[in-house]
C-alpha cells in the first residue's frame, strides 16, 4: 500500500484568509448576540410560550445531525475497507468534532440559564433523552478523538486491530447519537407532528446527506489538493453517488413519515399545516426542502460534468443539500410547534393563551446570528485544526515540509 | 421533632444530617409556626411542617363545567394574584398557569367554558424528559418546577400535551413570596403547593367556591374527602385520556 | 508546534493584560470595604453567628431540596425569614433591595465576591407574608449543631 502523505493547512491563500476573517466577525456577532438574549431575557427573541424552540435549535440541531454524518467518510474507509476514502478520513474526523462543538455552543447559549450547565452534569435524569444526549455527545468526542489518534499516531496507525475497532466503535456511536437527536423530537407523544420511531432513521438519513456536503466543501475549500489532484475524476463520482442515494433516502423517509400521518385523520390536520395551508411552512417544505433542498441538486448531480464543471456541480449540490437540510430542520422543530396542540378532540377552542390558535413565530437578528455563529465556530475549529496539525492528505508523492506518515 | 439524630447516625453531612441537626435545637420554636400554619378551611389537615409529604395522599381536582360559566375568570385572577403572575404586555410571552379556554361544538353551536392548568399527571411526560430532574413529582403527586437546578431547555414544554407551562422571558421583580420566579427558567401550576401544605384549597379552588363553586380539590386517596364522594357521584373524565397520563385534575361534563 | 506556543503566548499576554487592568481599576476605586453587616432582629439568628457565617449556603441549599422535593417547610431556614430580620433600611427609610450595595446578603458577597443567584427568583425585600424565624434560644443549641457537624463531616 502506498504512504499518502499528510500537511497542515496552508494559510498564505487569501481566500482561507477571508474566510477566516468573515466567520470570525459572525462568532463575534454572534456571541454578543447571546450575551444580549442573556441579559434581557429571551422576550427580545421570537421564541414565546408557545413556539419555544426556535431558530437556535434549528442551526443547532442541524449541525449536531451533521456532525455525525460527517464521519462518513471515515468509517466508509476504516469499517468498509474503501481505501479510496482513506486519505480524507482524517479530516472527516476533525470536520465531525468542529461540528458537534458549533451545534452543542449554540443548545447551550440558548438555554435560560446557560450559567448553570455544570447542573446538566451534577443532575442527570435518565428517564430523559437529553440527559443521555449530553453523554452520547461527550462520549462521540472522546472516541472520535481517539479514532483519530489511532489514525495519526506512529506506532498506533500501524496496528490494524486497533484502529478497525475504534473505527466500528465511532461508526456505531454515531448512528446511537443520531438516534438519540431524532428521538429528542421522536419521544414526544403530545406532539403528533413528530411523535415516532421514523424520526430516528430520517435523522439517521439526514446526517449522510448533511454530513457528506460539508465534507465535500471543506475539501474544495481547504487546500489545493484536497480541491485538485487528489479529487479525481473517481472520487468525485463516489461523493456524487453517495450523496444521491443519501438525498433519496432522506426524501424517501420524509414522504413516508408525512403520508402516514396524513393517514390517520388525527393527524391529518397538522399535516395539511405543514404541506398546505401553514403560510410559511409548506413553502420551506417545498420550496426549502423539496426542490432547492433535493430536486435541483439531484438533478445537478444526475448531468454532473467532467473536471471543473462537474467539481462545480458537485459544490453547488452540496450548498444546497445544507439549504434544504436547514429548511427540513426548520418544518419539523418550528412546524411542529406552530400547530395547535389538540387538548380537546372534537371542539372548536379559543383561550388567552393561544389554544387552538395558529402559534407566532418570528426569527429576531439575535437568534439568526447566534445560530449562524454555530455554524461559524464550527469551520473555525476546523480550520485552526487543520492548521496546527497534519490532517489535510497531500498525495503520495514526497513534497517538501510535509509531514509524513505512513 | 423526635428524629433529630435518628436514622442518619454517622452519615456524611448531607441534606437531611444538617437539617435534622439544626432542628434539634429549633423545636421548640416551630411551635409558632405550626400555629401559623394551622388556620384555613380547606378539606386536608395540615401536615405538620417537618414531614414530608407521601404517597398516602394524591391530591386532584375536579371540575364541573356545568357549574362554570363563560364569563367568569375568577380562579384565573386568583391565581395570577396569589403567585404573583404579572403582565408583561406580550400575551405570547406572559405566564399562564392557569386560563380559560372556550370550547364551541362544531355541529350544535353549543360553548361551553373549562379552566385548564398542570394535570398533574402520575406519570409527567415533562418530569421524562427534563435532563436535570428539575421538572420532578412529589410523593403526593403534585407536579413542579425545583427552579434551582432548572438549566431553561424548555423541552418539558415541548413534552407537555396540556400546554401547562411557562418559560419566564424577562426579568422579574418584587416575586411573591410562595412563588419565587426569575428570568430563564420555567414554571406552571403548582396547585398552591404552600397553601396545600398548610391545609388550604389552591387560590383558583377558594376563588371558585365563591362563584359557581365549579373547582372541588381535595385527596382522591381518602374515600371520605369531598372529591372522592363527588367523583363517585358521577362520571368524570380526563383530557387526552389516550395519552394514559393518569392526571390528578379531573372533569365532570366534558361531553 | 510554533503555532501552539504562539497561540498559548497569546493567551498568556491576554490574560495578563485583562488582569493587570482588572488591578489598576480596583487601586483607583479603591478596595472593596470591609462589611459590617447590619445585625438581625431578635436576640440571636437561627444558629451563633461563626457557626451561620461557615454553614448558612449548606443549611439553605439543604433547605430547598427538601421543601421542593419533600414539602418539609421548617421554617428556620427559610429564605424569606433571612430576608425579613436581616433587612437593611435605605436612606429612604424602607428596605433595600439586592441591587443596593448595603443588602445584607449582597455586602458580604461582593466582598468575598461569591456569586449568588438566589434573588434572580426571590425577592430580596421583606414581605409581609415571610415568617421570621429568630431562636430565642440560640447559643447553647447552636454549639450542639455545630459539634454535630464536625463529627459528621470526618
Amino acid at each position: 500500500m502506498a504512504q499518502i502523505k499528510f500537511r497542515r493547512l496552508d494559510v498564505r491563500s487569501s481566500l482561507l484568509r477571508a474566510m477566516v476573517l468573515v466567520n470570525a466577525f459572525i462568532v463575534a456577532a454572534g456571541l454578543s448576540a447571546a450575551l444580549y438574549m442573556e441579559t434581557m431575557g429571551h422576550a427580545v427573541t421570537g421564541m414565546n410560550n408557545q413556539v419555544v424552540w426556535g431558530l437556535p435549535h434549528v442551526f443547532a440541531v442541524f449541525l449536531i445531525v451533521s456532525a455525525s454524518g460527517a464521519l462518513n467518510v471515515a468509517s466508509v474507509s476504516s469499517v468498509f475497507h474503501r481505501l479510496a476514502y482513506k486519505p480524507f478520513a482524517r479530516l472527516s474526523g476533525v470536520l465531525a468534532l468542529s461540528l458537534l462543538a458549533g451545534g452543542l455552543m449554540i443548545l447551550v447559549l440558548d438555554l435560560g440559564r446557560p450559567d448553570r450547565l455544570l447542573v446538566a452534569v451534577t443532575n442527570n435524569n435518565f428517564r430523559s433523552i437529553f440527559a443521555w444526549n449530553i453523554y452520547l455527545y461527550s462520549g462521540f468526542f472522546v472516541i472520535v478523538t481517539g479514532y483519530l489518534f489511532s489514525m495519526m499516531d506512529r506506532r498506533v496507525s500501524k496496528m490494524k486491530d486497533v484502529n478497525q475497532a475504534f473505527g466500528w466503535t465511532a461508526f456505531a456511536w454515531r448512528l446511537v447519537l443520531t438516534t438519540g437527536t431524532g428521538s429528542i423530537f421522536g419521544f414526544l407523544a403530545a406532539r403528533s407532528a413528530v411523535f415516532g420511531g421514523i424520526m430516528a432513521p430520517l435523522f439517521i438519513a439526514s446526517s449522510l446527506v448533511y454530513g457528506l456536503a460539508f465534507t465535500v466543501l471543506v475539501l474544495m475549500t481547504m487546500s489545493y489538493e484536497t480541491r485538485g489532484r487528489l479529487c479525481t475524476a473517481e472520487m468525485l463520482g463516489k461523493f456524487r453517488g453517495l450523496l444521491a442515494v443519501f438525498a433519496l433516502t432522506t426524501l424517501f423517509l420524509t414522504a413516508i413519515s408525512h403520508v402516514s400521518r396524513l393517514y390517520g385523520s388525527q393527524t391529518a390536520g397538522v399535516e395539511r399545516f405543514l404541506l398546505v395551508s401553514g403560510g410559511i411552512y409548506p413553502v420551506m417544505f417545498w420550496i426549502g426542502q423539496v426542490v432547492i433542498g433535493n430536486l435541483i441538486p439531484l438533478a445537478l448531480l444526475a448531468f454532473m460534468g467532467e473536471g471543473a464543471s462537474g467539481r462545480r456541480s458537485l459544490v453547488l449540490a452540496s450548498l444546497l443539500f445544507l439549504v434544504g437540510g436547514l429548511a427540513q430542520m426548520y418544518v419539523v422543530i418550528i412546524g411542529s410547534q406552530a400547530y395547535p396542540l389538540t387538548i380537546f378532540p372534537g371542539f372548536e377552542v379559543s383561550s388567552s393563551f393561544f389554544d387552538g390558535a395558529i402559534n407566532p413565530y418570528t426569527p429576531t437578528l439575535p437568534e439568526a446570528l447566534l445560530g449562524m455563529a454555530g455554524i461559524s465556530v464550527a469551520m473555525l475549529i476546523a480550520a485552526l485544526a487543520f492548521y496546527l496539525l497534519p490532517f489535510l492528505p497531500q498525495g503520495e508523492e514526497e513534497a517538501e515540509g510535509a509531514y509524513v506518515t505512513p | 421533632m423526635s428524629s433529630c439524630s435518628g436514622g442518619d447516625g454517622k452519615a456524611a453531612v448531607d441534606r437531611r444530617g444538617v437539617l435534622q441537626a439544626a432542628g434539634a435545637f429549633a423545636g421548640t420554636v416551630l411551635a409558632p409556626g405550626v400555629t401559623l400554619y394551622a388556620f384555613g378551611g380547606g378539606d386536608a389537615q395540615a401536615r405538620p411542617v417537618d414531614e414530608p409529604a407521601s404517597a398516602k395522599q394524591r391530591w386532584g381536582m375536579l371540575i364541573d363545567l356545568n357549574k362554570c360559566s363563560s364569563g367568569c375568570t375568577a380562579c384565573v385572577t386568583a391565581c395570577k394574584d396569589y403567585n404573583g403572575l404579572k403582565s408583561t404586555g406580550r400575551p405570547e410571552i406572559d405566564a399562564q398557569w392557569i386560563r380559560k379556554v372556550s370550547l364551541k361544538d362544531p355541529n350544535t353551536g353549543v360553548v361551553r367554558s373549562a379552566p385548564v392548568m398542570c394535570q398533574h399527571c402520575a406519570s409527567p411526560p415533562c418530569v421524562d424528559v427534563c435532563p436535570t430532574g428539575a421538572s420532578m413529582k412529589r410523593a403526593d403527586g403534585i407536579v413542579l418546577v425545583d427552579k434551582h437546578i432548572c438549566i431553561g431547555c424548555r423541552y418539558c414544554m415541548m413534552a407537555c400535551p396540556f400546554k401547562a407551562r411557562s418559560f419566564i422571558h424577562e426579568e422579574e421583580t418584587d416575586q411573591k413570596v410562595n412563588n419565587p420566579s426569575g428570568k430563564g427558567t420555567v414554571e406552571g401550576c403548582t396547585l398552591c403547593v404552600d397553601r396545600v401544605d398548610a391545609g388550604q384549597n389552591p387560590a383558583c379552588v377558594d376563588a371558585c367556591a365563591k362563584e359557581g363553586g365549579a373547582l372541588v380539590f381535595g385527596d382522591l386517596n381518602d374515600p371520605e374527602s369531598e372529591i372522592s364522594k363527588a367523583m363517585r357521584a358521577q362520571p368524570s373524565a380526563r383530557l387526552r385520556a389516550d395519552l394514559e397520563l393518569d392526571q390528578g385534575i379531573h372533569y365532570v361534563n366534558l361531553k | 508546534m510554533r503555532a501552539l506556543r504562539t497561540l498559548f503566548a497569546a493567551l498568556l499576554f491576554l490574560t495578563g493584560v485583562a488582569g493587570g487592568a482588572s488591578a489598576w481599576a480596583e487601586d483607583a476605586a479603591g478596595r472593596t470595604p470591609e462589611p459590617h453587616p447590619a445585625h438581625g432582629k431578635g436576640e440571636h439568628c437561627v444558629a451563633d453567628t461563626a457557626f451561620m457565617r461557615r454553614n448558612h449556603m449548606l443549611m439553605m441549599y439543604a433547605h430547598r431540596t427538601e421543601v421542593l422535593h419533600e414539602g418539609v417547610r421548617t421554617p428556620q431556614f427559610n429564605i424569606s425569614g433571612c430576608v425579613n430580620c436581616h433587612a437593611v433600611k435605605g436612606d429612604d427609610g424602607k428596605p433595600v433591595s439586592f441591587a443596593s450595595e448595603k443588602h445584607f446578603c449582597r455586602s458580604c458577597h461582593s466582598y468575598a465576591a461569591v456569586q449568588i443567584d438566589c434573588f434572580e427568583c426571590h425577592n430580596s425585600k421583606p414581605q409581609e407574608t415571610g415568617k421570621a424565624a429568630a431562636a430565642e434560644n440560640g447559643g447553647e443549641d447552636a454549639a450542639k449543631l455545630a459539634a454535630f457537624l464536625r463529627e459528621n463531616k470526618k
